[in-house]
């Protein structure tokens, strides 16, 4: 049943300009109730094993699933901000199959009536291009539980003895969002699925109807992948690859796929319609199970559900209620920050968006916010391997900063020093520099004494000075910020030097 | 009237597969037959449902059955695993999962 393993990979170049790729992309989320889908069991990540759990999440006879009101609100704005249609009344169906993270033997989802049909979003690749990806639908089901795989050496199947399995995460609320197929990206495939699924991410987030973490499996994407002759050619037959959970992996998953199929296809073999997995050490997909056609499934009208009919006030009040959508807020923050494309597509891919933000509103100027945030903060992120949002530093204590800086308190060289001291859990700006005592010198008294030694160590310099190269203050300047560790108020100093030589 | 497709020997195989149930030769060609009759009896439900009738998933017209997202009552881990033929590390213990991943 599966290819080859001998099919040898095309060159990605190659494969792109002899091949025409399409993408079909799945994202489920998991939406951030309190409870299940279709029970009150609580939807939480971490617990110990099968204690979040009724009745109901374990499929015991007797059993009986209720709609979660919210599950069903969240749902439709995922419909609404993804412009779909949302149906006037739909229904669950049961998707049967054998698995043990199922305990009922079907899971409840639906198939002919989604709730949310025909859509559109607009994603934005990397150098600004704006590429329409068509939904086909999103609709609601419910997640499986956990099986961990006990005995192998890596916790795969292969080698495993028996399995372990955890219905924590059965019942879980999920949106599953299909895309229609995606023509067109040629070279570009990968990174569109990867901008498609990061675009998704951002609206869950902004809608806030999940914490939509990729890590955590919040986020999980099905890739397909086919290809064709030419662009005019009927479609390929196509792979999935199932749950890829990085934006990278994303990547390589696309790029590996058109580089085997048409390893594939110039073998003269065909490609087989399977689902596939991604591996992340090798960076290539392997074989999984032939894929199951709909009818295997046997799907039918869940009998113990009755159909959700939304009413059009409600759909038209959580449409009213829709916050403002990324792309929307991306522009208008862009105009009002003044930056230019490049530094805000290098603030998006940063994911400092929300930090510069919340910097300006806690009174940051724009400019000095992105200064902090993409300069010495992303440097430091850099060096200890964190992202921006996970430095132990505030947007209020950035602005904080700033403002000290500002308002002429410290200049931008102890700035550095008091925001390495922010971020090592000492304090507030404005605390550290008093209880450090990293203020600027300003006092006439402590500079005064200062620049009289500056001058007395340093007659030649002061000849220049009087000779009429007032360029050459800078060089007295020095040893007076050395005399004063740095905090000496430069442009005070500067005015003393010149009262006491006379110059101006 | 509504011809209904008889069930024939793949069909038994097909199904025996999806239910992950292994039958024997003679118990597919008697499960075959069984069915066959089984459709005919349904077949002549279909003689009732003609088109005008439509089809319906459930008995009484009712819409938007909603619960409130309140957590309830939980089980513990002991009470969800006191059914469990076999259980290890607070988890359900199944058998070797063959065949798929």
């Amino acid at each position: 049943m599966s290819t080859a393993a001998d099919i040898e990979l095309v060159d990605y170049d190659e494969a792109i300009a002899r091949f025409d790729p399409v993408l079909g992309i799945e994202v489920h989320v998991e939406l951030g109730t309190a409870t299940k889908m279709f029970d009150g069991a609580p939807n939480i990540f971490a617990a110990e094993p099968n204690t979040a759990i009724t009745p109901t999440s374990l499929g015991l006879p007797g059993a009986l699933p209720v709609v979660n009101h919210r599950a069903v609100e969240y749902a439709i704005k995922i419909g609404l901000a993804l412009n779909c249609s949302i149906a006037e009344t739909c229904r669950f169906s049961r998707k049967q199959y054998f698995y043990p993270d199922l305990t009922k033997n079907f899971q409840t989802s639906q198939y002919d009536e989604p709730i949310a049909y025909e859509g559109w979003v607009d994603i934005e690749l990397e150098d600004g291009e704006i590429i329409r990806v068509e939904i086909e639908r999103a609709h609601m089901e419910e997640d499986a539980g956990k099986n961990t795989h006990v005995g192998g050496s890596t916790g795969r199947i292969h080698g495993a003895t028996h399995s372990q399995v955890d219905y924590n995460r059965a019942g879980v609320p999920l949106v599953e969002i299909v895309t229609k197929p995606i023509p067109n990206t040629k070279g570009r495939a990968p990174e569109v699925a990867a901008a498609y699924v990061r675009t998704l991410r951002d609206i869950f987030r902004a809608l806030d109807v999940s914490e939509a973490k990729m890590e955590r499996g919040n986020v999980r994407a099905d890739i397909n992948v086919s290809l064709r002759e030419n662009p005019e050619a009927e479609l390929g037959t196509r792979t999935e690859t199932k749950n890829v959970n990085s934006f990278r992996s994303i990547e390589r998953t696309v790029r590996y796929e058109i580089s085997r199929q048409a390893g594939v296809l110039d073998a003269g073999q065909k490609v087989i319609q399977e689902t596939r997995h991604f591996h992340e050490d090798t960076g290539g997909t392997s074989s999984g199970r032939p894929k199951s056609d709909a009818e295997d499934y046997r799907y039918f009208p869940e009998p113990d559900l009755v159909p959700v009919a939304p009413s059009r006030e409600w759909v038209e009040e959580i449409r009213t209620s829709l916050p403002e959508l990324p792309a929307a807020r991306r522009r208008r923050l862009l105009g009002e920050w003044g930056f230019s494309d490049l530094e805000m597509r290098d603030v998006l891919n940063a994911d400092a968006l929300d930090l510069i933000e919340a910097s300006v509103a806690a009174g940051a100027s724009a400019p000095s916010a992105r200064k902090w945030w993409m300069g010495e903060l992303a440097r430091i992120a850099k060096d200890r391997d964190l992202a921006l949002p996970d430095l132990a530093i505030t947007p209020a204590q950035v602005a904080e900063l700033q403002g000290l800086v500002d308002a002429g308190k410290i200049n931008d060289k102890i700035a550095k020093q008091v925001l390495t001291k922010v971020l090592d859990g000492q304090g507030d700006p404005a605390a550290i520099v008093e209880q450090d005592g990293l203020a600027v010198v300003s006092d006439d008294s402590v500079l005064t004494g200062a620049v009289d030694q500056a001058i007395a160590d340093n007659p030649d310099v002061v000849a220049k000075i009087r000779s009429g190269k007032v360029q050459a203050i800078g060089a007295l300047i020095g040893p007076i910020m050395k005399a004063t560790r740095g905090q000496a108020d430069a442009g005070r100093v500067r005015e003393i030097i010149m009262e006491k030589l006379g110059v101006s | 009237m509504t011809h209904m497709p008889s069930i024939g020997r793949d069909d038994v195989a097909r199904l025996a597969d999806l239910a992950r149930i292994q039958l024997t030769d003679e118990e597919i060609d008697r499960f075959a037959g069984e069915f066959d009759s089984i459709m005919d009896a349904v077949a002549s439900v279909s003689e009732v449902a003609t088109e005008d009738v439509p089809a319906t998933s459930h008995p009484i017209a009712m819409t938007n059955v909603f619960r409130e997202d309140v957590v309830e009552t939980t089980l513990t881990q002991e009470q969800a695993l006191a059914g469990a033929p076999e259980a290890q590390d607070g988890r359900f213990a199944v058998p070797q999962i063959l065949g798929e991943e």
